[in-house]
């Protein structure tokens, strides 16, 4: 290593990241987005991940890193596919559109 | 890095996947820089390798690219939103800076090679491991049934 990035740095990036993505999830109407939205949240949390682990000197963070891909590359297929069938069903990605279970 | 997140919550959907491509990239180079090799090299292939090609499939599928016209029927809820996120960064960068978070200590520096990264998961983490796999295979043989056209 040639130089120490400070892990408050580290923390504060990726406290700045998640509240993007907080806020990007919670405003966006396209579903695409608000899943673009899911994935950088999951990336801020990485980032915390791996400077902690940095900082503890241990490699179980970064393992839980690994296992926080994989989580996501499962959830984004599934709701990818979810997506393509609605938008089969109702033409439509417009989350404020979908309404069906609305009271 | 921070410009790259900005711009995902941009107007268009595929300029947001490929702000989102180079979001990704800067974090598995700050990954490198932490001293996570393999992790960093994860990042790349899975994210903006496979995830990425996902993404601007079903974009470009669905047609998604132009932002979604009608009423806006939420848009008080969005203001509350807005408020809210920065409710929650003031919080968090309190807690942070409350922790006082120096440099790194030195001689307790990690270098996460592939070697040692795969020791750990099949020896500690064998079981996290499987279930994992798992998990993937499920998701797999769902997003097939998902996205199967029905046929009559």
């Amino acid at each position: 290593m040639m130089e120490a990035i400070p892990t408050g740095y580290c923390l504060f990036l990726s406290a700045i990241l998640f509240t993007i993505g907080v806020v990007g999830f919670l405003t966006r109407r396209n579903a695409v987005l608000v899943f673009m939205c899911i994935e950088i949240m999951l990336n801020a949390v990485n980032l915390s991940f791996i400077a902690f682990a940095r900082r503890l000197g241990s490699l179980d963070g970064q393992v839980a890193v690994l296992f926080v891909i994989t989580v996501a590359a499962a959830e984004v297929a599934v709701g990818l596919s979810i997506i393509v069938a609605l938008f089969r069903k109702r033409k439509t990605v417009d989350v404020d559109q979908i309404d069906l279970m609305k009271w | 890095m921070i410009a790259a997140a900005m711009v995902v919550t941009g107007r268009n959907a595929v300029h947001a996947a490929l702000f989102l491509i180079i979001n990704i990239v800067s974090l598995a180079i700050l990954f490198l820089l932490l001293g996570a090799e393999f992790v960093a090299a994860i990042q790349i292939v899975v994210y903006a390798g496979a995830i990425m090609v996902l993404f601007l499939y079903v974009v470009m599928f669905s047609g998604a690219a132009a932002t979604p016209e009608g009423p806006d029927r939420l848009a008080w809820q969005r203001r509350i939103a807005v408020v809210a996120g920065l409710m929650l960064l003031v919080l968090a960068v309190k807690v942070i800076s409350h922790g006082g978070l120096g440099p790194v200590p030195a001689g307790k520096q990690v270098a996460g090679s592939p070697a040692v990264i795969g020791e750990i998961v099949f020896t500690q983490y064998a079981l996290p491991f499987e279930i994992a796999s798992l998990l993937l295979l499920v998701a797999m043989v769902g997003a097939i049934a998902l996205a199967k056209e029905k046929k009559e």
